[in-house]
C-alpha cells in the first residue's frame, strides 16, 4: 500500500472514532435531561469494549481467511502473525474496520433509550457484535453475499440496516416506556452532534476506498452532497407539512442522507448522490411516523432513520451504480445500462441481513430478559437513569446542592 | 409594608427594571418562572410529532414597598410591562408582617 493511502486510512479511522461521541451527543440531546448521561455512556461503552473484542477475535472471525464464504477463523486471534514490516497498511486497515465495529452497536442505543438496564446493555453489545455484526460483515465483505455481486461500499447493509433492524427487535422485547414521549432536552447538543457525525462520516465513506484515490474523492463528494440534499428535503417537507423549518428536521435529514449514501458512496457519481439524498430525506421524514402507526417504541427513531435510510440507499445502488465513471469492476445500475440483476442482489443481501439480525437480536434480548432482566425499575424510569444507573447528574444548578 | 409580586413577559423585564429605577425603587428580586393563564401554552413539533408545552416562560418580580409607595410602583410596572396583548401577566400586592436587613439587623420600614 502506498504511504498516502496508509495515511488516509489512519486519518479516516480517527474520523470514524469521533463519530461515536458525535452520535452520543446527537442522541443525548434528543433524550431527556435525566437520562442524557446514560445515553452518552451507552455510546462511549461501545468504544471501550468493542476495540478490544475486535483485536482479540472479532477481526479474525470477520475477515480471516478473506476468501472464506460464511465465517472466518481464529487464525488471526490477537492479530498474531500480523507484521508491520513494510508499510503498515494492513494494521491501519484493521484499526479502521474496528471503528465500524464499535459504532454499529452504538446506533442501537437510540432505540432502547430511557428504560434499558445498563448491565444488560453491557452484555448485549459484545454478544451482538460477535453474533450479528461479525457474520453479516463477513458475508458482505468477502463472503457469499459479496461474491454474488451485491454492493455495500461503507456499510449501508452491514452497519445501518443491520443495526436498524436490530433496534426494532430489541425494543419489541424491551417494551414501551411508561411515560409519554418527550421533546428533546437540548437541541444545541443535537446540532453539534450532527456536525461531528457529518465531519466523521467523510472518514467513514471516503476512507472505505481503503486508498487515497479517485474513488475515495468521489465518495468524499457524495458524502457532502447526499447529506445536504437529504437535510434540505426533510426541512422542506416539514416546512410545507408542519409549518416550520426545524433544526431537528435538518439534523435528521443530514443523518438520513449520510446513512443512505453510505452503501453507495464509492459506486455513484454525478446527480446520483443528490437524488439518493433527496429520496432518503423525504422517505425517512415519513418513516419516523411508522412507530406510532405500528406501536413499537423506537425512542429516537433508529428504525426510521438508519434502517429505512440504509435500505433506501442500498436499493438505489441498483439504479445509480456507475462503474464506467468510477472505473470499477462492478455491475451497472438500471440508469446506466444495467439490468435488474444488481437491484435483485441488493434486495437479497439486505433481506438476508434483515432476517439474521432480527432473529438473533431478538434471541439475545429474550435470553437477557430471562436471566438478568433488561428493564430498569419503574422508580428508576421515573426518576431518571443517570442517577440510578451511573450515580451522576448531568446538570447541577451552580452551588445548589 | 407590602410585597408587590408581578408576573411579566420575559422580554419586558428590561423596560420594567429601567422604569422602576427611574421611579426610585432600590431593590428588586427576579425569578425565572413558568406558568399559564388565559394565554395558555403552545405546541412544538419534533419530527412531525406535536408536543403541548403548557407552561410558558415568565419572569416573577418581587418588590418590598412602604404602604405609601405601593400604588405608584404598581402603576409604573403596569405601564412599562403592558403590550396590550394576551399574556401580559398580573400584579398582586400582599401585606408583610416583618422585614429584617440582615447586614445591620434593622427591622421594619427602615429595612426596605
Amino acid at each position: 500500500m502506498d504511504s498516502s493511502s496508509v495515511t488516509w486510512i489512519m486519518v479516516s479511522a480517527a474520523l470514524v472514532l469521533f463519530m461515536t461521541p458525535g452520535l452520543a451527543l446527537f442522541y443525548g440531546g434528543m433524550d431527556r435531561g435525566k437520562n442524557v448521561l446514560n445515553m452518552l455512556m451507552m455510546n462511549f461503552y461501545c468504544v471501550l469494549i468493542v476495540p478490544i473484542l475486535w483485536v482479540v477475535v472479532g477481526y479474525s472471525l470477520a475477515q480471516t481467511p478473506f476468501d472464506n464464504d460464511v465465517i472466518g477463523s481464529f487464525d488471526s486471534f490477537m492479530l498474531k502473525d500480523l507484521s508491520v514490516a513494510g508499510d503498515g497498511g494492513a494494521l491501519a486497515t484493521i484499526a479502521f474496520l474496528g471503528m465500524f465495529a464499535a459504532i454499529t452497536p452504538a446506533l442501537i442505543s437510540g432505540a432502547v433509550a430511557d428504560r434499558m438496564k445498563f448491565s444488560a446493555w453491557a452484555i448485549f453489545v459484545p454478544v451482538w457484535v460477535l453474533l450479528v455484526f461479525v457474520p453479516v460483515f463477513k458475508w458482505i465483505y468477502g463472503g457469499w453475499l459479496g461474491q454474488r455481486g451485491s454492493l455495500d461500499f461503507a456499510g449501508g447493509t452491514a452497519i445501518h440496516v443491520n443495526a436498524g433492524i436490530a433496534a426494532l427487535a430489541a425494543v419489541l422485547v424491551l417494551g414501551k416506556r411508561r411515560s409519554a414521549m418527550s421533546p428533546p432536552h437540548s437541541m444545541p447538543l443535537v446540532m453539534i452532534g450532527t456536525g461531528i457525525l457529518w465531519f466523521g462520516w467523510f472518514g467513514f465513506n471516503a476512507g472505505s476506498a481503503l486508498a487515497a484515490n479517485g474513488q475515495a474523492a468521489q465518495a468524499f463528494m457524495n458524502t457532502f452532497l447526499a447529506a445536504a440534499a437529504s437535510g434540505l428535503a426533510w426541512v422542506l417537507v416539514e416546512w410545507l407539512r408542519d409549518g416550520h423549518p426545524t433544526n431537528l428536521g435538518a439534523a435528521s435529514g443530514i443523518v438520513a442522507g449520510l446513512v443512505a449514501v453510505t452503501p453507495a458512496a464509492g459506486y455513484v457519481s454525478g446527480v446520483g448522490p443528490i437524488i439518493i439524498g433527496l429520496v432518503a430525506g423525504v422517505v425517512c421524514c415519513y418513516a419516523v411516523k411508522l412507530k406510532s402507526k405500528f406501536g413499537y417504541d423506537d425512542a429516537l427513531d433508529v428504525v426510521g432513520v438508519h434502517f429505512v435510510g440504509g435500505l433506501v440507499g442500498s436499493l438505489l445502488i441498483g439504479f445509480f451504480a456507475n462503474p464506467s465513471f468510477i472505473e470499477g469492476s462492478f455491475e451497472e445500475g438500471i440508469f446506466y445500462g444495467g439490468d435488474i440483476g444488481l437491484l435483485l442482489e441488493q434486495a437479497l443481501a439486505n433481506g438476508v441481513a434483515i432476517v439474521w439480525s432480527f432473529v438473533i437480536t431478538f434471541g439475545i434480548m429474550i435470553a437477557l430478559k430471562a436471566t438478568i432482566g433488561v428493564r430498569v425499575t419503574e422508580e428508576t424510569e421515573s426518576t431518571g437513569l443517570d442517577l440510578a444507573e451511573h450515580g451522576e447528574t448531568a446538570y447541577h444548578a451552580d452551588g445548589v446542592r | 409594608m407590602q410585597l408587590i409580586t408581578a408576573i411579566l413577559k420575559p422580554f419586558k423585564l428590561d423596560d420594567v427594571k429601567e422604569a422602576l429605577k427611574t421611579a426610585g425603587v432600590v431593590g428588586i428580586t427576579v425569578t425565572e418562572a413558568r406558568g399559564f393563564g388565559r394565554q395558555g401554552g403552545h405546541t412544538e413539533t419534533y419530527r412531525g410529532a406535536e408536543y403541548q408545552i403548557e407552561f410558558v416562560p415568565k419572569v416573577k418580580l418581587e418588590i418590598l414597598a412602604t404602604d405609601g409607595d405601593v400604588d405608584r410602583i404598581v402603576d409604573v410596572i403596569t405601564d412599562a410591562a403592558r403590550t396590550g396583548k394576551i399574556g401580559d401577566g398580573k400584579i398582586w400586592v400582599s401585606p408583610i408582617e416583618t422585614v429584617v436587613r440582615i447586614r445591620t439587623g434593622e427591622v421594619g420600614e427602615t429595612a426596605i
